[in-house]
This record gives structure tokens, sequence and C-alpha cells, in this order.
């Protein structure tokens, strides 16, 4: 476990959101995800999972403790920068798609390049690579609103791994779809696992998360357990 | 082969770059422009006050210098170097006529190009004996001398003018507004009317005397005439006076003491152009009215704006959220704003230039006047609705831009 190279390191991070009293969502929170990893964040509803993604995801900064992406502090990094750690290190998959209904599922797409300088030639390419990769080459030219919820979720997906990300972070990807498809999301993000992307993957769902190879329990902004299954170990 | 392209094509830690998030300003353009074309209705009608605003300044303006640049043709053409003396009615000044000599007198200052004296007589002017006398009322008989065509730069529409030869009989040239009263379109057919109690013949029709609206309404005959068919006294009422253009002022302030050197205080001298030049001053006062109230209809449009875009922005949170997490940077959303903003009251200040200048055209044809289209109107009308665009924008795109990318996404 060691031997790999951190994409992400969290060490003593705690988030507490001002209030009376104040919430502490996230409360010493220490977490190392290697290059490679299929990451199940599994906890109750209100235990700080969205929290510890918006954290990780450099969208909100913590209260204290240190978060580092591909080795580069947070804290140190300005809103530009961070922004730029988004656009190129990041790709989020969020339960409600929030993709635009007015554009095409490729332009969809190539907005995940948006904000990294490349032209439209390039982002359209790649959109319909990252496209063709989770199954949806027929769909290209398709709205939003004339996709199923499942695709709608690979557009999302597609969106988020056409920056060639160094993480890609998901919160209750399944969350708004049916147990099938939620299970066929599942597969396809073991599929871009099994090609090497490094995954984070949010769920409240304990079986969903017990198919992955490693699950973090949280519960109260704490991290109960850590377990890797056999079949990851062995892998 | 990947798409995902991870640890192999990223190697060791350190090459995770974070880099720079940066955006084409095309791409932000066609997102606020997406954004309008996306919610036609709502665009236009909240456009339409910037519209109605530069609308209104550039028909004002436009239709302002139409008019002015009309009066200034009409004043340059009438020529400014027409100067009246009048026999004033102040104190002492009884019978309100001027010294008999006073042309004379007149024609001896050096700059002078024409000197005329019009004797105003008391005899009605009739068409024939059976009109009552009041039905022409306003008509009035004049005595001239025959330079008077050449003093007032004017000529005949029909028939001809007085000369040595007629000026001595009883024959008669009428003034534009006379000819019309008494129902005289023509000349040539030996077409006679009264004065006072003698039959004159008509020989010519003038045109009307911009600068010398009485005579339009005047019967006009010759000196000698007046004097053989009716009353004798010949002392003059009015004298016109065509200076050198380039001594104007010089001659104005002498020529009251030169008519009636005994009472120079009674001789009132004037410039007939002035009136056109006063018209010319006041149409200015109108002008900054109306630009004025235009003025106020843009501001409200620019609150309009500012109204629609706080809307915006709050309806479109989840967008805002998203592109934060596609790497926009605050700038980037305030930039995509702004522009939404520039671009909304540009539409409007465009077609609002386009309406303006529209009506201006239309109206100065109407009037027969040349359309002056300022580019002042047309480079400032656009250039303040960009203004009032950008100071619409500016709070809500800040707004857009300080909600925190968690809160945004919170939807
Ligand atoms: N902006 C905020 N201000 C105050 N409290 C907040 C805020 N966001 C989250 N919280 C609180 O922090 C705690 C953790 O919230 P979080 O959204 O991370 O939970 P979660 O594990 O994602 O829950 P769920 O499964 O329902 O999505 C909750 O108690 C929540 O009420
Ligand atoms: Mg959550």
């Amino acid at each position: 476990m060691s031997a790999g190279v951190a994409v992400l390191e969290l060490s003593d991070v705690v988030k507490e959101y001002p209030g009376h009293p104040p919430v502490r969502a996230l409360d010493g929170v220490t977490l190392r995800v290697d290059q490679g990893e299929l990451v199940g964040v599994v906890g109750p509803s209100g235990s700080g999972k969205s929290t510890l993604l918006h954290v990780v995801g450099t969208l909100d900064r913590p209260s204290s403790g240190i978060v580092r992406i591909g080795g580069n502090e947070v804290s140190a990094l300005s809103d530009r920068r961070l922004s730029a750690a988004r656009s190129r290190l990041i790709g989020f998959v969020f339960q409600q798609f929030f993709l635009v209904e007015s554009m095409s599922a490729l332009d969809n797409v190539a907005t995940g390049l948006l904000y990294t300088g490349a032209g439209p030639v390039e982002r359209r390419y790649r959109a319909f690579e990252a496209l063709s990769r989770v199954g949806l080459a027929h769909r290209i030219e398709h709205r939003p609103t004339e996709l199923s919820g499942g695709e709608q979720q690979r557009v999302a997906i597609a969106r988020a791994l056409v920056n060639r990300p160094a993480i890609i972070l998901a919160d209750e990807p399944t969350g708004n779809l049916d147990s099938h498809t939620g299970q066929a999301t599942m597969d396809l993000f073991r599929d871009l696992h099994a090609e090497g992307a490094t995954i984070v993957v949010i769920t409240h769902d304990r079986e969903l998360a017990a198919t992955l190879p490693r699950q973090v329990h949280i519960r109260d902004g704490r991290i109960e357990s850590d377990e890797r299954t056999r079949a990851a170990v062995t892998q | 082969m990947s798409v995902i392209s991870p640890a192999k094509a990223r190697g060791p830690e350190a090459s995770y770059e974070v880099g720079v998030s940066k955006v084409r300003f095309v791409e932000l353009l066609r997102a606020s422009l997406g954004s309008l074309g996306q919610r036609p209705v709502r665009t236009a009608l909240s456009a339409l006050g910037v519209t109605i605003g530069i609308a209104a300044m550039v028909a004002v303006l436009g239709l302002s210098e139409s008019s002015r640049a009309d009066l200034q043709a009409q004043i340059a053409n009438l020529g400014t170097s027409l100067l009246t003396v009048q026999a004033g009615s102040g104190f002492g000044a009884g019978d309100g006529t001027l010294p008999a000599d006073a042309s004379t007198a007149i024609s001896r200052i050096g700059p002078i190009e024409s000197v005329s004296s019009v004797v105003t007589l008391s005899d009605t002017v009739l068409r024939n004996s059976e009109v009552n006398a009041q039905a022409t009322g306003g008509l009035q008989a004049a005595a001239v001398d025959l330079s008077l065509l050449d003093t007032l730069n004017s000529s005949v529409a029909k028939g001809e003018w007085l000369n040595k030869a007629t000026a001595d009989f009883p024959v008669v040239v009428l003034g534009s507004v006379a000819a019309q009263r008494l129902g005289i379109a023509d000349v040539g057919s030996g077409q006679q009317i009264l004065i006072g109690k003698t039959w004159f013949t008509v020989v010519g029709i003038l045109k009307p005397f911009p600068l010398a609206a009485d005579l339009d309404r005047s019967a006009l005959i010759g000196m000698n005439a007046a004097a053989t068919y009716l009353s004798a006294d010949l002392n003059p009422s009015t004298v016109y006076v065509l200076a050198d253009p380039a001594y104007v002022d010089d001659v104005r302030k002498v020529l009251g003491a030169t008519a009636n050197p005994e009472h120079p205080e009674e001789a009132q001298v004037s410039r007939p152009s002035d009136a056109l030049q006063a018209q010319l001053a006041a149409d200015s006062a109108f002008t900054s009215l109306f630009l004025g109230l235009g003025a106020v209809a843009l501001l409200v449009g620019g609150v309009g704006i500012a109204n629609v875009m706080v809307i915006g922005v709050m309806e479109r949170r989840g967008e805002i959220g998203l592109r934060r997490a596609l790497g926009a940077t605050r700038r980037h959303i305030r930039g995509q704003f702004l522009l939404e903003a520039l671009a909304l009251a540009g539409l409007g200040g465009l077609v609002g230039v386009g309406l303006g200048s529209l009506v201006t055209v239309i109206y100065a044809l109407s009037q027969g006047w040349g359309v002056v289209l300022p580019a002042v109107a047309i480079v400032g009308g656009i250039v303040s609705a960009l203004v009032i665009g950008a100071v619409a924008g500016l709070y809500p795109a800040v707004r857009a831009s300080q909600l925190s990318p968690t809160e945004a996404l919170r939807s």
C-alpha cells in the first residue's frame, strides 16, 4: 500500500460550519488515496460524506488540517489556483447530474474542458472519446431530456473524465437511479478503475459499497473503519 | 487505449501540476449570448427600457440637429446682413414716421449695398367696391422704392416687379399673402383691385419674404403713384438696409442716428434674421428637456436589467456551482454575467439607435428637412447603453462570483 503514489492525502481535517451550536461536519479525518484506487465512502445521512467530498474537491476549505491533491497543498492555493486544480486534476459526478438542458450530450461533456483553455475542436474530439468510453457514442446529439436517467449519469461521468483527472469524485451517483441502473453505473466505475482511474464514490448504500475494493465508513464526521476486501488485496 | 491515461501519462506525484484555469473570451461570450437566446421574451422585455431610452435620445438629437441644420441653411440662404429702421412709437413720436430724407442719409454710410424706404399708406385694399373693408382686413397698401426687391434679395413669383415707367401709374404688385386673400392667383388678365378710391392693375405677385412678413400682407405701389393717386404724406415708416456682410455691426450702430438725427432714440434698428437665430437657441432648450427624459428612461432600463440579472443569478445557482466545479474562477463567473448584462444593454442600445434613426428619418422627411443623424448620437447611444449595462451588471455579476461553490451546488 505504501508503495503507491498518493493522489489524495488528508491529515486531521476538521470542517466546522458556524452556527449555534457550530456543526462539526468533519472531525479529524485522516485519509490517503493512492493512484488507481477505487474507494467507497459509506455512512448514514448527515455523517459528513458530502462535506468530505467538497473539501477533497477544493470546493470548500477545511477549518483546520491539511489537504493535499496530487502533492499540492490546498490551503496554500488562491481561489484562482484552486479553480485550476478543479479544471485539471478533479472530475466531479453529482447525484443531480447537473447537465445543461439546452446542450447536446457532446457539448455537455465538452464543458468539462472549458476552463482548461482547450480549443473547440480538441474539446469536441475528446468529448466524443469520453462519450464512446461510457457507451454513448450513438447518443452524442441527444439533449439531456431525451436521455434516460442512467444515460444522463453516464454523460455526467464522461464529463468528469474528459479532462483526464487525477481523481474522480462522485457524490451519490446512483442516488437518482433505480437499483439496476445504479448497478450498471457502479460497473462503469469498476471498468474505469480497471483501466487505472482513481475514483472516490460516496454512497449510503452499504451493499453497493461492499462491491468496491475499498470501503471507508464514516459516522459523525469521523472515520469509523477503512477496509480493503480480499478481492482487491489479491488483485 | 485508455481515455483516462492516469499513472503512466502522469508519471510521479510531482507532475500533478495545478496549472492555471483559463477560458477563451469567445466561450464566455457564447455562454452569455446562449443564456440570453434561451429566454428570448425575457431578454426582449428586459432590454426594452434601454431601447426606449436610447431611441428617445437618438431621435431627439437627430430631429433637433435636422431642424437646426434646416434653420441654419435658411439663415445662410437669407443672409444676416439685412437691417431695418422703423419709426418708433416712443415718447413724443407722434406720427410714427422717419424723416423723409432718411434713406438718402443712410445711403451715405459707407459699407451699404442697398437701401429702400417703405411708406405705409392708410388707404384700404379691396378686391372690388362691393366687398366689406373688414373682409380684407389686415392687408395694407405701401409705397416702396424700386430697389426694394434688391435690398430684400427676393424676386417675383408671377408677373413682374415695378419699374421706372409703371411706378408712376396705378399699377400694383402684391405680396404673397395679400394675393391669396384677394383671391388673385395669376396676373396678365388685367385684374384690378381697389386701393382707396382708385383702381390699380395687378402686374406681379411676390415670393414670400421670410425676413419681412409685413410686406407679404401688402399691396405695393410706386412712390410717384402714391403721391399722384393716394394720400400725399410720403415719410417712410420703415427703411430696409442691406449692409456689407463684413460691417453689419458697424452699420447697425450708426443706423438710428443717421435715419433720425434729431431723435435717434425713436428710430428702432433691428436685424430680422435675429428672430431665426433666437429660434436656434430656443430649440436647444427643448432638446435638453427631452434628452433628460430619455436619460431617465435609460436609467429605468438599467435598473430593469439589474433586476433581471439578480433574478437570473438566483435561478442559475446550479449552473454557477457546476461551472465552479469545472474550474471556473470567480473572475470567469463575474466576466460571464457582466458580459451578459453588457450584451443585453448593447442589444437594447443597438435597437434603440435603429429606432431613433428611423423616427428621425421619417419625421425629417415629412417636414421637408434634410436628414441629419449626428455621429455623437449614434456612438453616444451605444456607448451609454454599454455603460448602463456595465453598471447594472456589476452587482449581480459580483454576487454570482461570490457565491460559494458548495452553496451554489446545494440546490
Ligand atoms: N452549509 C452548511 N451549514 C451548516 N451546516 C451544514 C452545512 N452543510 C452541511 N451541514 C451539516 O453538516 C453535517 C454533514 O452534512 P453532509 O451534507 O456532509 O452530510 P452527508 O453525509 O452528505 O448526508 P447525506 O447522506 O444526507 O447527503 C450535517 O449535520 C449537515 O446538517
Ligand atoms: Mg450528501
